[in-house]
């Protein structure tokens, strides 16, 4: 069967380094993070007190004040991403039918959760609001989605924890890919900067406790990083049939090549040592490209910037591309944004996207001293101008479940 | 219990903050689904702070008489 090809004909997004794309882009290559105190509620007894706050996101601007109050902060995220790549691809008159939607969230609405248990505890079961489940479900942000754009094709949601929407714009490609719609909504979104969220990343010791400087908490690939640090957002894309996409007239940005998917079977948190499973998975977007690793020019690594993660992720990446794994560059924008969980892997395709229509790597910021088993070219601190044609992004989750996505400049 | 037009007051208030219309729209005879856009979820939600604001507890068979706000503002001045 003859496959559709897919490209990219929007996108849209909120970052703690900066939302819109134009502010995204300077954010990711002005060697700043997005890291800060915590302000969103009293971490004083949390060993963790910072994280990567969205801080100007209104969510007025997309919703009525009545959907606002029934809509979890992670579905306000994923809408107003969503509205701004819908109208960046100046979509209009789309047959609702061959038009889907596909999210990746890690957790949905915590937040309703926890508010609704607090109701409950305090007033009784007769107190909990009828908003309580549908604000709550993962899923919901994709039916909120399907309602506002009338798209009535599939509605996917996919949670692999931090790879969750590495996954549905995997699901997405292959919809367009087989024929099945010639349109979809796909992203992620997610927003758990909440006590009892943070309380069990704090148990994991799985954050930056680099308190006292936030700025230079997130610093994947270096000697002294101890941990992510969280953050929250929504990135959105418009995947497009080309045909679709060339008979409407629209700007192509990339086109999507290959996706691969593994599963590390190994721990439920910790990556394995050799990094099994991330290899895996970016050997299959290799194959399922039909390119060779060589081709690759760029990649937007997961990198988390714990201490396993990371290396686990540049051993992949050697067993990979082999000598080439030194030719090309690989950074992670996390040091940036710090770590979106469902909503990484779309936040940084995007980023991935731009580096393309750039020409430019953006960097991976506080690299001060790489590890000595981390020794790649992790384009540190300042972005690097190079040709760029093939990008591949990495998103991994909790659970051992990895995607990789490749993208290619556009060739007619 | 308070007359006619504090009970009104008080529940045109909350439909405004609930259902997110304009004041003008609350009137006695407004329906909550075909005038203020209600759905069956924001009419359990309007009951729950109706009864949370005038310290009621309004069974089942009796919510789903109160379509309008009069009949809202009615059950409350008999019950309240």
């Amino acid at each position: 069967m003859e496959r559709e090809r897919v490209v990219v004909t929007g996108m849209g997004v909120i970052s703690p380094v900066g939302s819109g794309l134009p502010a995204f882009w300077d954010g990711l290559t002005s060697g700043h993070s997005g890291v800060g105190p915590v302000t969103r509620f009293d971490v004083s007894q949390f060993s963790t007190r910072i994280a990567a706050e969205v801080h100007d996101f209104d969510p007025l601007k997309y919703l009525e004040k009545k959907e606002v109050r029934h809509m979890d902060r992670f579905v306000q995220l994923a809408i107003g991403a969503a509205q701004d790549a819908y109208n960046d691809a100046l979509l209009s008159d789309v047959d609702p039918a061959r038009a889907g939607v596909a999210v990746g969230t890690g957790i949905g609405g915590m937040e309703t959760l926890t508010e609704q248990h607090e109701t409950l505890l305090a007033r009784g079961p007769n107190r909990v609001s009828p908003f309580f489940i549908p604000k709550m479900i993962a899923n919901i942000a994709g039916g909120q989605l399907a309602i506002r754009f009338n798209f009535q094709g599939p509605n996917v949601t996919l949670v692999t924890a931090c790879a969750s929407s590495g996954s549905a714009l995997g699901d997405a490609f292959r919809a367009i890919q087989f024929g099945e719609v010639d349109v979809m909504l796909a992203g992620g979104a997610e927003a758990v900067l909440l006590p009892i969220a943070f309380a069990g990343f704090c148990a994991m010791k799985a954050m930056s406790t680099r308190n006292e400087d936030p700025e230079h908490a997130s610093r994947p690939f270096d000697q002294e990083r101890d941990g992510f640090v969280m953050g929250e957002g929504a990135g959105f894309l418009v995947l497009e049939s080309l045909s679709s996409a060339r008979s409407r007239g629209a700007r192509i940005y990339a086109e999507l090549l290959g996706y691969g998917r593994s599963a590390d079977a190994y721990h439920v948190v910790e990556p394995h040592p050799e990094g099994r499973g991330a290899a895996q998975s970016m050997r299959r977007a290799i194959y399922d490209a039909g390119i060779d690793p060589e081709d690759v020019d760029y990649i937007n690594a997961h990198g988390t910037s714990t201490m396993k993660g990371d290396l686990a992720e540049t051993l992949a990446i050697k067993s990979v591309f082999g000598e080439h794994a030194y030719q090309l560059a690989v950074s992670s924008t996390k040091s940036s944004t710090g770590h979106l969980l469902g909503a990484a892997g779309a936040v940084e395709m995007i980023a991935s996207i731009m580096a393309i229509m750039h020409q430019q790597v953006p960097p991976t910021v506080n690299l001060d001293h790489a590890s000595p088993d981390c020794d790649l070219n992790y384009v540190p601190n300042r972005p690097q101008d190079r040709r760029v044609r093939v990008v591949m992004s990495n998103a991994f989750g909790f659970g051992g479940q990895n995607a990789s996505l490749i993208l290619r400049e556009y060739v007619p | 219990m308070a007359n006619k037009e504090q009970v009104f007051d008080k529940v045109k208030e909350i439909i405004v903050d609930q259902l997110g219309v304009d004041e003008e729209e609350v009137t006695s005879e407004a329906s909550f689904i075909d005038d203020l856009g209600a759905d069956s979820l924001d009419i359990v939600e309007l009951i729950m702070a109706l009864e949370e604001e005038f310290g009621l507890e309004i069974p089942d068979d009796e919510a789903e008489k109160i379509s309008t706000v009069h009949d809202a503002v009615e059950y409350i001045r008999e019950n309240a």
